[in-house]
């Protein structure tokens, strides 16, 4: 399965193989990767790309996994994308999203895949766009990505998925400081998971009124929904409006303006990436303990030295 | 990166010896599917597909390891991952270690193994790109 054709092929036909080495090839961010997401690319948008985001432990991988199973009894085919965080210090990760999802991964209408965030911030890989294009192009009608779970510095699901589905639970204590965080601008249909617990009403209540403040959607109230993602409690009701969101999207021309936005938004990060590769060369350079010296002596600033850096490298290309 | 699934196959409850490998190899740098307890072979080979991990590091202490291996590698074959290192530890009796490794397993880690031997093991084995 080396050549690019018969890897393409496997993808279109929906073979996991094919599908699992596909996206390490991505995820390698190699020439032949890039190649394969670039040509991929033409054949994708036809999916439904649905965010998952909220505190560590709120119950997202679990729900994602009842999720799957209703959808998959509606007969859309499901692809999943989960990531997890690497060590700042090791680069090392434990993926451990897939423990939740057992029951729904075995399926040949699922396929589930977890990424480590390999430093990039903002809850996602840098993969993610690259990995939505080849699970799109497989042929997946509903893909589902969980982001890290930090909580707060999440917007980057925004730019990945045309819906956003924010997750919380009862008697977490910092709901409110993390629907104050922003969580709120960036969900269009909320979860208040473990309802079987005391509290969610209450919770229900607090984000109901916390939405009533903002006008940022006038044309979509988000829902909240409460569920019990361990029994499959709710389910119907968040597949329901995940589809009503979508309808939205579609009936209000609002998929191309995403479809523009997310295109900006990864060519942003592509020249961020670059900025980073500059900085990592510039340092292994032994030009660079004299640039810091200059600066910090004052005789030299941070701004020449940067244009600097960056016309040398234009200069070795 | 090297990726590795760490997968505790049939009805065997003995989960601390997976979690010291999967911490010791995420500390080594490496990346590290985790897929709880009771999983069936069916399951982690699914899982070591999809995943398409370098390194299968399969933890047994059940006794059933005489089953569940060569139903693995059954599968790991089906599914065409012969370039799929696999590892196995836990409690696995001198006398069965030779037709572990004839169904294909690279190696078996007995209890008081250092991680440091598997990671070095691992690194020997697998090129990181
Ligand atoms: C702790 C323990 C338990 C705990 C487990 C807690 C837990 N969550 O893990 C509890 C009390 C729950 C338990 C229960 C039972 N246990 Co118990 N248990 C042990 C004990 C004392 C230590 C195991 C342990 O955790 N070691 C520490 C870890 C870090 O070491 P390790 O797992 O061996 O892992 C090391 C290496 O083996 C290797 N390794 C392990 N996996 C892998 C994988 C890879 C890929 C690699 C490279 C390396 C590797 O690296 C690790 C680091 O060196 C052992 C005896 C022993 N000394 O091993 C019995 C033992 C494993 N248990 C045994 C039995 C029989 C049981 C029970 C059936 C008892 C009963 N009748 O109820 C139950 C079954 C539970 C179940 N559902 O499966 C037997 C198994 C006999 C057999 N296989 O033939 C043992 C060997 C005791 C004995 N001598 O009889 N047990
Ligand atoms: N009581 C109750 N527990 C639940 C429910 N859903 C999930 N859980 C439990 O909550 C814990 C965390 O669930 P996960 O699905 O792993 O949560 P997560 O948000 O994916 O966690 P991270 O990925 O670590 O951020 C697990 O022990 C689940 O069994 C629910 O509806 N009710
Ligand atoms: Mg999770």
């Amino acid at each position: 399965m080396k050549d690019l054709d018969d890897l393409k092929q496997g993808i279109f036909q929906g073979q996991k193989r094919a599908i699992a080495r596909g996206l390490t090839w991505i995820e390698q961010g190699r020439q032949e990767g890039k190649l394969l997401a670039q040509q991929l690319f033409a054949h994708a948008g036809r999916a439904h790309v649905i965010g998952v985001t909220g505190s560590p432990g709120v119950g997202k991988s679990t729900l994602v996994n009842g999720l799957t199973l209703h959808l998959r009894h509606g007969g859309y085919k499901v692809g999943i994308i989960a990531v997890d965080p690497s060590s700042p210090f090791t680069g090392g990760a434990i993926l451990g999203d897939r423990i939740r999802m057992q029951d729904s991964v075995m399926d040949q209408g699922v396929f589930m895949r977890s990424l480590a965030s390999r430093g990039h911030l903002g809850g996602l890989s840098r993969a993610t766009f690259g990995a939505l294009t080849l699970l799109d192009a497989a042929g997946f009608d509903k893909i589902l990505i969980e982001t890290v779970g930090a909580g707060q510095s999440e917007v980057e699901i925004m730019q990945m998925a045309h819906t956003t589905m924010v997750v919380l639970a009862p008697g977490m204590g910092d709901d409110i400081q993390a629907i104050k965080a922003g969580i709120l601008e960036i969900g269009q249909v909320f979860v208040v998971n473990k309802a079987d617990r005391d509290g969610a009403d209450h919770t229900v209540r607090s984000i109901r009124s916390m939405l009533g403040l903002t006008s940022e959607h006038p044309d979509w109230m988000p829902p909240i929904i409460k569920t019990v993602a361990e029994d499959g409690r709710g389910m119907e009701e968040v597949s329901q409006a995940l589809f009503r969101h979508h309808q939205y999207l579609t009936e209000h021309g609002l998929l191309d303006r995403f479809r523009w936005t997310q295109t900006e938004h990864v060519i942003e990060q592509a020249v961020s990436d670059l900025g980073e590769r500059l900085v990592r060369q510039a340092r292994s350079e032994s030009s660079w303990t004299k640039r810091v010296s200059a600066v910090g002596e004052g005789s030299d600033d941070p701004d020449r030295v940067a244009g600097e850096i960056w016309r040398h490298s234009i200069q070795e290309d | 990166m090297i990726r590795v699934l760490v997968a505790k196959p049939g009805l065997d409850g003995h989960d601390r010896g997976a979690k010291v490998i999967a911490r010791a190899l995420r500390d080594a740098g490496m990346e590290v599917v985790y897929t709880g307890l009771h999983q069936t072979p069916e399951q982690v080979v699914d899982a070591a597909l999809s995943e398409d991990v370098d390194v299968l590091a399969l933890s047994i202490l059940s006794g059933a390891h005489p089953t569940l291996v060569p139903r693995i590698m059954e599968l790991v074959r089906q599914n065409h991952m012969d370039d799929v290192l696999i590892l196995l530890g836990g409690i696995i009796p001198e006398d069965d270690v030779e037709d572990m490794v004839q169904a294909g397993v690279a190696k078996v880690f007995g209890p008081g193994t250092d991680t440091n031997d598997i990671v070095r093991f691992i690194r020997e084995r697998v090129k990181d790109e």
